[in-house]
């Protein structure tokens, strides 16, 4: 498959996914305006690691990882529910859905 | 192929999940009406799963129960050590709920899923501790965390109820995804995500791969983060603040425990041949958390702010037997826990039975003369700070010395000597709180106690406190054979 330019290899993905991890770890901590950019994050950080896993499975020759994967995905999709709802809940109470708002408690 | 031998194994997981879809079902059926119903079934679920747990039948089914099972492959494993950390949690979790019915009556948010999520958080936690593979101790983690995400923003219209949910889940979910960060490095580099065949890979080959060690420190972070060890505790005084008092009651019983547990068995298991790179980890983190909670509680004056410094605290003490591994460590680790979990549920329970004019009191200027107005509820909170403290001859100094005894035996010297200090300077707020209670003058009358759920775990915590201490050797037993269940 090598064209003459480079070959995409193992390394490259994990590169990716480590560029998209800490994009998404420094935008839960940098950000201060916004929750749903929190949300956004975390599902910047999964999907980093799914690149991951993915990745090393092919590696590996195993199908481990695609299923790790998978059960990644489902829970995902489950903790971005559950994040949404109190998300709701909380602007219900609050009126706004600014991380620098949230900070009723401190110390 | 699903065979009988996993499904024996994993029977008091079936039964707590079976019971928790059906009370699910009656909640959403019947509404907030059948509220306490579904809590006594939430207790004798508990109950049943124990019972089913220690079943001779099954045990005898499982070569008697002495050597490690493993159910679907390498998914699940059931064995003496596992076993104790469940009975702990299904104690804790009954507790909980006990704790639960006078509070959410008289505020108003009587819910009938209260004992529903905590069913299920308690199932993700019983996956957690007989989690043997990198996938179902994930699946386990987010079970028990998705529930106690809305546990602590469960009083829906009180806002610091919801920036505790909110809160909570953030950190929660950046822990989750550095775990899972950590496992896919360590995947990656093993080939595999099964405990026993990751500690077989490591030991064959490559101690000194960096991606091994940075997927262990991505995890041992994560666990931490779940622990509330310092560096990663920020979330826990203020969840413990917002969420309801009985929530965050659980949060400092069994989550504590499960996750205890899992990083004893990710430690010794899969990561046993990197013990000389995680020990440095463990004991930094120890030794920050014991001084950290030591000395920023000093500070406080919420009391549930302060019960959170003071689980950090304790946090700190259970992760030095965890450093300090092999049987001593992991059986002093267990005599804590247990010590712990009851000592801090029974110290809440005191914070629920006391109301001014119908409004619940939080802070710890509010004990001043407790003595005085309601003296049997200051003698349970005397013993249990006294507890708390370390102060011979009650059951939190012997879990301490336990603890310090199999440090020194490691040759851990510094450690100890930082522990001691430590657990000097957070004796001072567990001591003034005596004083205020005895010394001060009462500031006005309490209400009437709550029913006899919170005072029957308030009476049982204070008379395990005196009981364990007088009679230790039934504890001692059980978490002798725990630890040998675990390692050899």
């Amino acid at each position: 498959m090598n064209t003459g330019l480079m070959t995409i290899g193992l390394p490259h993905f994990l590169v990716v996914a480590a560029l998209l991890f800490t994009i998404g770890v420094i935008g839960i901590f940098v950000n201060r305006r916004n929750v749903i950019v929190i949300l956004m994050a975390i599902e910047l950080i999964l999907l980093a690691v799914n690149i991951n896993f993915v990745a090393f499975s092919v590696y590996q020759h195993n199908l481990i990882g695609q299923v790790f994967t998978m059960i990644v995905l489902t829970v995902a999709a489950a903790e971005a529910a559950i994040g949404l709802a109190i998300l709701v809940v909380h602007f219900r109470n609050r009126g706004d859905i600014a991380v620098d708002h949230a900070n009723i408690m401190k110390g | 192929m699903i065979d009988i031998q996993s499904l024996t194994i994993v029977m008091p997981e079936i039964t707590l999940a079976v019971v928790a879809f059906v009370c699910l079902i009656a909640a959403a059926a019947c509404g907030p009406r059948v509220t306490r119903h579904i809590g006594v079934l939430a207790i004798g679920a508990f109950a049943l799963a124990g019972g089913v747990l220690f079943c001779p039948e099954r045990l005898k089914h499982l070569l008697d129960g002495a050597l490690p099972v493993f159910a679907f492959g390498t998914q699940f494993v059931d064995d003496s050590f596992g076993r104790f950390g469940k009975a702990l949690i299904l104690t804790a979790a009954s507790l909980s709920v006990l704790l639960s019915w006078s509070y959410f009556e008289k505020t108003g948010d009587e819910k009938p899923e209260y004992p529903v999520l905590i069913m299920f958080a308690t199932l993700g936690m019983m996956l957690m501790v007989s989690a043997s593979d990198f996938i179902s101790l994930y699946v386990g983690i987010e079970l028990q965390s998705l529930a106690l995400y809305v546990l602590a923003a469960f009083k829906r219209d009180d806002i610091r109820s919801s920036e505790a949910g909110l809160k909570y889940f953030t950190l929660g979910a950046l822990s989750s995804g550095l775990l899972l960060y950590g496992i896919s490095l360590i995947y990656g580099y093993t080939g595999t995500t099964d405990f026993v065949s990751v500690s077989i890979a490591l030991r064959q080959h490559m101690l000194t791969n960096p991606g091994i060690v940075i997927g262990m420190v991505f995890v041992c972070a994560a666990l931490s983060f779940k622990v509330s060890g310092v560096p990663f505790h920020m979330w826990a005084p203020d969840v413990y603040e917002g969420a309801p008092t009985p929530v965050a009651a659980f949060f400092a019983s069994a989550p504590k425990i499960a996750a205890l547990i899992l990083f004893a068995r990710f430690l010794l298991t899969p990561m046993h041949a990197m013990a000389g790179q995680w020990h440095q980890i463990i004991v930094f983190v120890a030794l920050a958390s014991m001084l950290w909670g030591a000395f920023a509680g000093l500070a406080q004056t919420n009391f549930k702010r302060l019960l959170a410094y003071s689980s950090i605290a304790n946090i700190g003490f259970i992760l030095v037997a965890l450093s300090v591994g092999g049987r001593e460590g992991l059986q002093s680790m267990l005599v804590y826990l247990a010590i712990y979990a009851l000592n801090t549920l029974g110290a809440f329970a005191v914070l629920l039975c006391l109301r001014r004019d119908g409004k619940p009191v939080n802070d710890i200027a509010d004990f001043a003369g407790l003595g005085k107005t309601n003296p049997g509820l200051a003698l349970a909170m005397t013993v249990l700070m006294f507890s708390l403290a370390g102060v011979p001859p009650l059951a939190g100094f012997f879990a301490k010395y336990f603890v310090l005894l199999a440090a020194v035996d490691a040759g851990m010297l510094p450690v100890v000597v930082i522990g001691v200090l430590s657990s000097v300077v957070g004796a001072f707020y567990y001591l003034k709180i005596v004083k205020l209670i005895y010394v001060d003058e009462p500031q006005g009358a309490f209400d009437p106690l709550p029913d006899w759920g919170v005072r029957s775990v308030l009476a049982l915590s204070a008379l395990a406190m005196i009981g364990i201490t007088l009679a230790p050797s039934p504890l001692l037993d059980a978490t002798m054979k725990a630890a040998r269940g675990f390692i050899g």
